[in-house]
């Protein structure tokens, strides 16, 4: 291990940091000079993501890696503990690059009230929070992570937001809020019951003496904070309201990384250290993830605005990943992660793209949209690719979250009973039908035809230069991930099975 | 023959009187605060009225000074005791002193302006300040019944004087009067518990009310009854509910500066007190105490966050708020009797929410002072679209208020999870239940926290007036201190957890 490797893991966590902190020394007036420290820390950031990428011991994905282990509060044993293994990973190169890109997006338009200065400080803000989740493994500092998260996004909602940004904000604030305190009263719980120690590692073994009906209660607790993040039916309510005020770039970091938070607490820590209590959950979170994936398209098909409906999409989606983690099973894990990232990728591009057609049209009413074939084809293009890797198109990302989700609950963990889990695949399978339905629909609405008579005559501009610039990375991936989903795969397969090894798979 | 009277007077004496041995490395913080008192009263005495405001520099280096020995004392190893054990230096009062000084200098940086500028009597305001300071550094040292309530005194009369300093307004006369009538109040029935106390006990000296409460006087109510006295006595200084009265108007018509000085320093005196009170002398007797603190704790979160949910007036809104932060203080004496382990932690959690709290508050109050510089208001109103013109300060108040509500990573978190710690390691019902009404007085809070955030940065500005808000050298030095207290102890609590173990009463 090499000088760098001690330093890598902080180095991506406090970087984006220490850009907030210069930015807070650049006067208001100097623009580009704002943008450049943002631009040249956040590259430098997803630098040192391609650089762990290189070193990552991809046979050894299940160990933790770069860890660095540090004093931090003695006296309730919390330790500053990070590490990076195969789960991790690829969910924190995601929330890397899509904040480059919401850096490279937001290059020439800002939303009202303008302000870049504070923006990109609350981007690189929020950057830190969601890598720091990625790699804490000490559940207080997971903890600090995943708060520090919520002030970024609630200004970000509340100032630079829609006509009901005040609303959408506070629900937003109020909703997480509500999860973190349960959240961290289980922590405690764990603490207390579990040997003393919030390390999460040392707590997979500790806490398996806690008697198995207090298990329960910590799950729940857990699965409270964790499921309105991501969010499950029925806590989803917050999740359209805070998209559809969100400016383009705050929608999209909550899509791509922030929903993820929720659902790799599942992964990271609730499974592990509970793994008997998830054993007893999973159907009630199996079944609550098939009401959430029918749901969630019932909910876009009665939508008029392009990003309201996106928005639904998002609940639909991470149902199949909530599916897959209930399944308990390496196949449903694996799916789990891919999943997100690809969730991630193609949710973040459709919101990019509903973020440019509100700037060209001024609306997102599907009803008023029409012919962007015809005006601006190659952002139509882009739509359809987008739609088509959504909907779960074979040969795109989006296929890969969500096939072997289905397929994992033909066969879930031992135990779990196989005819509710199968009536669960059936479902799931119908739910991708209206998936197909609504994102074509969608497409339809905004791309065919033609030009609606109000757009006729307007000069709508195709695709920006940052635009490209921003976009072309993540269709990329979507494309190569969807054509090698091991890419991937061979990094999670590890960890997930360490995830899973008390349940005996 | 009257030589021979004196004579004789003299020899009849002098067996009984021992001179005290004094420490003067102990008492050098002390000595250079009276020091400082007699320059300041020289220095005015002196100055013309242009050059006045020397004596807020000669205030704050003072202070300074004064700081010097406390960090002497701290690398020293040996604890002071004098007066028979009247008067103790240990790690504790050392702590506190130093929280006090800082607290005391950063009030001089918020004073300097508003007092000068405002045309009030400066010589004579510093001199207060200091005087009152002296009395809370006494306060740290004071171990016995006598030198508490010396100390008290010299604490809270000068604070009386400064709550009336902008004279001819009505409602700063009236905030000096409430306080100084309630004030007073509660110094009667706290002496007169005292005077029991020390009719049953025969010492006034806490270790020795700690043994004979423990011991010969288990179980008399007279006791219990004048424990109670006492302790409601210093309830009022530290405006627990429903000794709390007098805070709000207190607070709002005093001078800015001087509000953030009571709800600071003058209530980490009483608490000060209280924790000496408790820990030393009547740790024996938590089938009193633990009962009325649960109750007094309880009653001031609740009543406390309730009542600033309904204010427009940021300071009122500032008042009520830390009338619920001395609930959050209060808590760990509720859990303090329970066992021996959270007798441990209760104490710990209570030193770190004063230290933590001191620089929160105190930096909310320097952007009040900051921002009325330029809208001339109080109201919650006049902060709408402050981030439009100021959006420096609005990132300063946004900090301490979501680090008053608790928000992590910020300092206030740290403060709440260690009395939570205090409370899950005494494991009652009764803790626990008491942890619950804590819990939800947090999110409560939170409303009103970040409905002040909400006004500066998502509501329009009122008046449309964008002009910047500039900020004098001395305001810009009290908002780094405090802000980067509350960032740096947000990352690593470490630092200051350590303050809180180190500085230990109970053995």
């Amino acid at each position: 291990m090499n000088a760098f490797d001690h330093w890598a893991l902080g180095a991506a966590v406090f970087l984006p940091a220490v850009a907030a902190g210069l930015l807070l020394l650049v006067p208001r007036a100097q623009e580009t000079a704002q943008k450049a420290v943002a631009l040249v820390f956040t590259v430098a950031t997803t630098g040192v993501g391609v650089y762990l990428l290189t070193q990552f011991d991809y046979g050894n994905s299940r160990k933790l890696q770069f860890v660095v282990n540090n004093r931090w509060i003695d006296v309730i044993n919390s330790r500053y503990h990070v590490g990076v293994d195969g789960i991790s990973l690829p969910l924190l190169l995601l929330s890397m690059v899509i904040t480059v890109m919401c850096v490279v997006y937001s290059w020439n338009h800002w939303p009202e009230p303008h302000n870049p200065k504070a923006f990109l400080i609350l981007m690189l803000v929020l950057e830190t929070g969601m890598n720091g989740t990625f790699l804490a493994q000490d559940l207080i500092l997971f903890f600090v992570f995943f708060e520090l998260v919520l002030l970024p996004m609630y200004f970000m909602i509340g100032v630079w937001g829609g006509p009901n940004r005040q609303y959408a904000a506070i629900k937003f604030f109020l909703f997480t809020l509500f999860g973190s305190a349960l959240m961290i009263l289980s922590f405690l719980a764990l603490y207390f019951k579990g040997g003393q120690t919030f390390d999460m590692v040392a707590l997979q073994h500790s806490a398996q003496t806690i008697a198995h009906s207090t298990q329960l209660l910590i799950f729940a607790g857990l699965f409270m904070g964790f499921a309105i993040k991501v969010p499950m039916f029925p806590f989803h309510t917050w999740l359209p309201d805070a998209h559809t005020e969100a400016p383009t770039v705050g929608s999209v970091f909550l899509a791509a990384i922030l929903l993820k938070l929720g659902t790799y607490g599942f992964v990271r820590i609730a499974i592990p250290i509970l793994p008997q209590a998830a054993h007893s959950w999973a159907p009630y979170i199996g079944v609550l993830a098939v009401i959430g994936i029918i749901y969630g398209a019932l909910g876009c098909l009665a939508q008029r605005d392009m990003k309201r409906l996106i928005a639904f999409s998002s609940v639909a989606h991470m149902g199949f990943v909530m599916l897959g983690i209930a399944t308990l099973s390496p196949i449903g894990i694996n799916a789990a992660v891919f999943g997100m990232v690809a969730h991630g990728l193609i949710t973040g591009m459709l919101f990019f793209i509903a973020g440019s057609v509100q700037e060209r049209f001024g609306t997102r009413e599907l009803s008023r949209l029409g012919g962007m074939l015809v005006q601006t084809p190659r952002m139509g293009w882009i739509l359809g690719f987008c739609a088509m890797a959504s909907l779960g198109l074979p040969g795109l990302a989006g296929f890969w979250g969500e096939f072997p989700a289905i397929l994992s609950s033909y066969q879930p963990a031992a135990g779990l009973s196989l005819a509710l889990f199968r009536t669960f695949m059936v479902v799931a399978a119908v739910g991708t039908v209206f998936a197909a339905g609504y994102l074509l629909w969608m497409l339809q609405r905004a791309a065919f035809g033609v030009p609606k008579a109000e757009f006729a005559d307007a000069h709508i501009h195709d695709v920006h230069v940052p635009e490209y610039i921003a976009w072309t990375p993540l269709l990329v991936l979507i494309l190569v991930l969807g054509l090698y989903p091991n890419l991937i795969f061979h990094m999670t397969d590890g960890a997930v099975h360490q995830a899973l090894r008390a349940i005996g798979t | 023959m009257l030589a021979a009277a004196v004579a004789a007077s003299t020899s009849a004496v002098a067996p009984h009187f021992k001179a005290p041995i004094l420490d003067y490395h102990a008492l050098a913080p002390e000595i250079v605060l009276t020091g400082v008192l007699g320059v300041l009263l020289l220095v005015d005495l002196v100055v013309g009225e242009r050059e006045r405001w020397a004596t807020s520099t000669i205030a704050g280096i003072g202070i300074l000074a004064a700081l010097i020995p406390v960090f002497t004392l701290g690398v020293r190893s040996h604890p002071g005791s004098m007066f028979g054990g009247a008067y103790v230096v240990d790690n504790f009062s050392l702590v506190l002193k130093a929280l006090f000084l800082v607290t005391g200098y950063v009030v001089v940086l918020m004073s300097s302006n508003y007092i000068e500028e405002g045309d009030y009597y400066e010589g004579e305001f510093y001199f207060l300040l200091v005087s009152s300071l002296l009395g809370m550094v006494v306060m740290a040292s004071a171990r016995d019944l006598i030198t508490i309530f010396l100390a008290l005194e010299l604490l809270s009369i000068p604070g009386y004087l400064m709550a009336g300093w902008r004279k001819r307004d009505v409602k700063s006369n009236e905030a000096a009067l409430k306080y100084y009538l309630l004030g007073v109040l509660a110094t009667a029935v706290m002496l007169y518990g005292m005077s029991l106390v020390y009719g049953y006990t025969g010492t006034t000296l806490l270790t020795g009310i700690g043994a004979k409460v423990g011991g010969s006087l288990t179980g008399h109510p007279i006791l219990s009854f004048s424990i109670f006295l006492v302790l409601a006595g210093f309830a009022f200084k530290v405006s627990a509910v429903p000794f709390h009265q007098w805070a709000p108007d207190t607070y709002e018509g005093a001078p800015t500066p001087v509000t953030a000085f009571l709800s600071v320093a003058s209530k980490t005196g009483g608490m000060v007190a209280i924790l000496e009170l408790v820990y030393v002398g009547f740790l024996n007797r938590h089938d009193v105490w633990a009962p009325l603190f649960w109750a007094l704790a309880a009653l001031t979160m609740t009543v406390g966050n309730l009542i600033a949910l309904r204010q427009t007036n940021i300071v009122r809104m500032l008042a009520y708020s830390s009338v619920a932060q001395a609930g959050y203080m209060l808590v760990p004496f509720a859990v303090a009797g329970d066992n021996v382990k959270a007798r441990g932690t209760a104490f710990e959690a209570t030193v770190v929410y004063l230290l933590i709290y001191a620089a929160m508050n105190l930096g909310a109050f320097t952007v009040v002072i900051t921002v009325a510089r330029k809208t001339r208001s109080g109201e919650i109103s006049s902060y709408g679209g402050l981030f439009e013109y100021a959006p420096g300060l609005t990132v300063l108040m946004t900090v301490f208020l979501f680090s008053l509500a608790g928000v992590p990573p910020l300092a206030g978190a740290w403060a709440k999870i260690f009395v939570f710690r205090a409370v899950l390691d005494s494991g009652t019902t009764a803790a626990v239940v008491l942890g619950v009404i804590a819990a939800v007085n947090s999110v409560i809070a939170l409303f009103y926290y970040a409905g002040v955030a909400r006004e500066m940065w998502m509501r329009p500005v009122p008046d449309e007036d964008r002009t910047p808000i500039s900020v004098p050298p001395a305001l810009a030095g009290a908002l780094a201190a405090t802000v980067v207290a509350v960032l740096a102890v947000g990352v690593y609590p470490n630092m200051l957890v350590r303050f809180g173990e180190i500085s230990s009463l109970v053995k």
